[in-house]
């Protein structure tokens, strides 16, 4: 079966990777990188485990192939901290206990940290249908969205 | 020192602290490795056949087309899977029947339910492994079939196995049943009861069956070597269960299956057992490579057990003062294509929570044409406390009293016992009850359209077998090894606990789960054990440790043992007189050790008891769409004796998820069937569990009533918050719509059509 050439930015490098044509970009992350810190919760785009930026915009990997990415700018749940410290909702979560299992949490850091660039101050409400695409089963959302109000606000205090 | 010493409430240094979990780093930024995250070397994908049939004969496979077929490695059916007897009586609570188990992952004469497993492929892709299951042809002859527990228990229904009597029925029957078995618990004289009752309510419930919907996948690797041994990395709860029952189904020695747990995606009962593990086992040892299983949504909603569904009746007298006299009810579970409902447990729940002279209950365990139950989160109960907390409130409204009050009156105290035998000792129920009523969500206003719900929750928790192992490391760290998949954060309490009996700084301690071959036998993380019996093993193993740097301290200093304290991380002089001496730090003692006899550890290996009972009392406010019948929670407050929290982040946590949880049982979740028993909702977008959107914050309101069996006084914290919430949710619903509404879940058409009936009653 043939296979295609694909170059893509990932976190930053440039990455050059071959995909057959009806691989999804999670099945390229996860099967062809070992990217496997985006997860695959469901491949039908119902759970936002698989969360990712492509081009600055927060999508499932499930359901964007890998030969669509060419030339993009992906960023993964691996890309999230930067050099040694962790990203504000990445510290956060971890402040406040915002995950169980832990396994929907890559996706929903990067929904969340999608969310906030379009609206830092969101409220309660705002944070809940921001997150309304990625599925958590353990937490009932409560320290998530708590995680999420926190970062915010220490994110618009820090400027960052 | 005794497992039962109880370190004094105050002063804790790290118990009960709210700290950083040890793995949280790893899940924050994706190195956590779980189930689908491992690859090996030469890997094969593995990938299963599943019945398109409810209920059909298997006339045939023939797997040579796809056998042919360029990168496809391996192929088995049934015919590589080995057979066993079916169990005989008497058969334990929970069933473990490798006759069913067998048959279960990989269908043998019939298959039983849309989606049961026909035969497995391994290949060199995935996609390859997808395109030989097309090749693969099966001739089935379909038969008719049920999926209803009331009409598969009739004698005229389909019969799902030939060799099925029904178990303790007197005579013994000389025809087959799906009705496998009927349990009763009985205390007092129910008769009597009801003759004394000044009112009698009774009504009747039904629920669907819901999955533990965990997010992560059922995956695993298993490497079968030339030597005999299988190295297998799986998702599980249990990599000791796991291990236990791939050995037993496939007539292997325990010793030869390394099982390592990956961190695990949630599962909430649904990864108590295997399905994937042994296929992917026999795959590796045909093909002589590694295999990787994992399954795809679809076949996980379809063929990994949700919890049963059920029919119920409750029928409750009182005397006008509230105080209940009598108590009965029965329930129908559907088991699923095998039997082991969760009858025990129904027959425990339903009125345990209250000191009632005079309770019979009585529950069948039912065979249908649906996919094998499996544990969901106190597996039985929930179902049961919604038929009986209903009713309960019922009992409120029709004798004009509040339903805390009620409760108050019947409520069960220390002393008391569960219908089962389970002798209460100190219990937070009362306290449970009172902080209810001094909480301001308890009289705050409701709103037009909104509804307030009240029930209660209760759950035997389990102790069981556990494992642990302490190293101390030459440089003073300390390094601790269970065998209890952490899912929801238990390393965090392990080394909570052990840093305490150290007196050392948290980030010293480094807790890890070890795998089957490394440590000694654990049984499953499940029924809120791990904290318990597990944080028991660690303790001790934790105190053997300490006994040893005292010892090496004693042999320093040339004093006797017994001369030796340990406090705050250092071995002291007990004598103060022996101003001379002067403590050994962790630290020192530790890197004398090599040279003066070896390094330090500590070990435990218990059979845990004494869990206890653990109770939460929860209020809801729901707001009603008078247009569409949609249910929106408004508020969520849960109560909840968790004997002492070691990390109250994460039993909040507990308590915080399982009422959503109940909240999607209440109100959206339920398996859908055409009329040909296909399951129809067989991803998220149908099967659709609640969504950040759905719900609002969920206050935990802990009560700490120490379990005088714990050191530290650890309850089980996880399932009595689900065993209330379908109940609470469903009675705010009621309360808001003021009708009955006696079938879950509470979906909008089901709520607009009593409303409806509502307003036609009005008029």
């Amino acid at each position: 079966m043939s296979r295609n050439l694909v170059t893509a930015t990932i976190n930053g490098d440039e990455v050059e990777f071959s995909c057959s044509t009806g691989q999804t970009l999670l099945e390229v992350l996860r099967g062809e990188l070992y990217l496997t810190g985006t997860k695959n919760g469901c491949g039908s785009g119902d759970c936002g485990a698989c969360t990712v930026f492509l081009n600055g915009r927060p999508v499932n990997a499930c359901l964007v192939l890998g030969v669509e990415v060419g030339g993009a700018n992906i960023e993964t749940i691996e890309g999230m901290a930067k050099d040694d410290q962790l990203h504000p909702l990445q510290q956060k979560f971890l402040d406040h206990a915002a995950l169980q299992c832990g396994f929907c949490t890559p996706g929903i850091l990067n929904m969340a940290k999608a969310l906030l660039e379009k609206n830092p101050d969101p409220s309660e409400s705002e944070v809940r249908f921001g997150l309304a695409g990625n599925l958590c089963r353990c937490t009932g959302y409560d320290k998530i969205i708590r995680a999420v109000l926190d970062a915010a606000a220490e994110m618009r205090a820090s400027g960052s | 020192m005794s497992n039962t010493e109880n370190r004094a409430a105050t002063n804790y240094q790290w118990v009960g602290k709210r700290t950083r979990r040890p793995d949280g780093v790893d899940k924050v930024t994706g190195r956590a490795r779980y189930g689908d995250d491992m690859v090996a070397a030469g890997m094969l994908h593995a990938k299963i056949l599943r019945s398109p049939h409810a209920h059909a004969k298997i006339i045939s496979i023939d797997v040579s087309k796809a056998k042919a077929l360029k990168g496809v490695k391996g192929i088995i059916t049934s015919a590589d899977i080995p057979d066993h007897p079916l169990s005989k009586p008497p058969y334990p609570p929970i069933i473990n029947d490798l006759h069913d188990i067998s048959r279960n992952i990989m269908a043998r004469e019939k298959v039983l339910y849309d989606g049961h497993a026909v035969a497995a492929v391994a290949a060199t892709s995935e996609r390859i492994a997808r395109e030989a299951l097309k090749l693969i042809e099966v001739e089935y002859e379909v038969l008719p079939h049920v999926l209803d527990p009331r009409e598969a228990a009739k004698p005229d229904a389909p019969i799902l196995h030939e060799d099925q009597f029904t178990f303790g029925v007197d005579p013994a029957p000389e025809k087959p049943s799906n009705l496998f078995r009927s349990v009763s618990g009985q205390r007092g004289d129910i008769e009597k009861g009801f003759a004394e009752a000044e009112i009698v309510v009774e009504r009747t419930f039904s629920s669907e069956p819901v999955h533990q919907g965990f997010i992560e996948p059922l995956s695993c690797i298993a490497n079968a070597t030339e030597d005999g041994g299988v190295e297998l990395w799986t998702s599980t709860q249990g990599h000791f269960v796991a291990r236990g029952l791939c050995a037993r189904l496939l007539n292997m020695e325990l010793s030869k299956i390394r099982v390592t747990a990956s961190e695990i995606g949630g599962g909430f009962g649904g990864k108590n057992t295997i399905y994937g593990e042994p296929v992917a086992i026999r795959l590796s040892q045909l093909t002589r490579r590694p295999v990787r299983l994992v399954m795809s949504r679809s076949e996980i909603f379809r063929a990994s057990g949700p919890t049963v569904g059920s029919y119920s009746r409750v029928r409750i007298g009182a005397k006008k003062d509230g105080v209940i006299t009598a108590a009965e009810a029965e329930i129908w579970y559907q088991a699923g294509a095998f039997k082991g409902a969760p009858v025990g447990r129904a027959l425990d729940t339903f009125f345990s929570a209250y000191s009632i002279e005079n309770i019979k209950t009585t529950a069948h365990d039912v065979c249908v044409n649906r996919a094998k139950a499996a544990a969901y989160r106190a597996p039985g109960a929930p179902m049961a406390a919604y038929a009986a907390e209903s009713t309960i409130n019922d009992l409120a409204a029709r004798l004009g009293m509040d339903r805390v009050e009620l409760r108050l009156k019947n409520a069960v105290r220390e002393g008391g016992e569960s219908l089962m035998g389970a002798k209460y000792g100190p219990i937070g129920m009362i306290d449970v009850l009172e902080k209810v009523r001094s909480h301001e969500h308890y009289s705050a206003p409701l709103g037009p359209n909104q509804g307030r719900g009240f029930a209660l929750g209760y759950w035997l928790h389990g102790g069981g077998l556990s494992t642990a192992s302490v190293n101390v490391q030459d440089d003073g760290t300390i390094t601790i090894a269970t065998g209890s998949p952490d899912i929801g954060g238990s390393r965090s309490s392990m080394r909570a606990m052990a840093a305490e009996e150290l007196g050392i700084d948290l980030e010293r301690v480094i807790p890890i789960i070890a795998d089957t071959s490394s440590i000694g036998y654990s049984h499953l993380t499940a029924g809120s054990r791990t904290t318990y019996a597990t944080g028991m093993a660690v303790i001790n193993a934790t105190r053997e440790a300490i006994d040893k740097l005292r010892a090496l301290a004693a042999k320093k200093w040339e004093i006797p043992v017994e001369e030796v304290n340990w406090e705050a991380g250092h071995a002291c002089p007990a004598d103060t007189a022996r101003g001379d001496i002067k403590p050994l730090s962790l630290t020192e003692l530790a890197g004398m050790a090599p040279k003066m006899g070896g390094a330090i550890a500590g070990h435990s290996a218990i059979n845990a008891s004494g869990a206890g009972a653990a109770f939460s009392a929860q209020l809801v406010d729901v707001e009603v769409d008078p247009e569409t019948g949609f249910v929106s929670p408004k508020r969520y407050t849960v109560f909840q004796d968790v004997g002492r929290a070691i990390s109250p982040d994460y039993v909040e946590g507990q308590i915080q998820g399982g009422a959503v949880q109940g909240i999607g049982w209440a109100l959206n979740e339920e398996y859908v069937y055409d009329d040909q028993a296909r399951l129809q909702n067989t991803g998220f977008l149908d099967y659709r569990m609640p969504v950040a959107s759905d719900v609002p914050m969920i206050e935990a309101v802990m009560i700490e009533v120490p379990n005088p069996n714990h050191p530290y006084g650890v309850r089980g914290v996880g399932e009595p918050p689900l065993v209330a919430a379908p109940a609470a949710v469903a009675s705010a619903v009621e309360n808001a719509i003021g009708k009955p509404l006696s079938s879950l879940p509470l979906s909008p058409p089901k709520v607009l059509s009593a409303l409806g009936r509502a307003r036609a009653g009005d008029d």
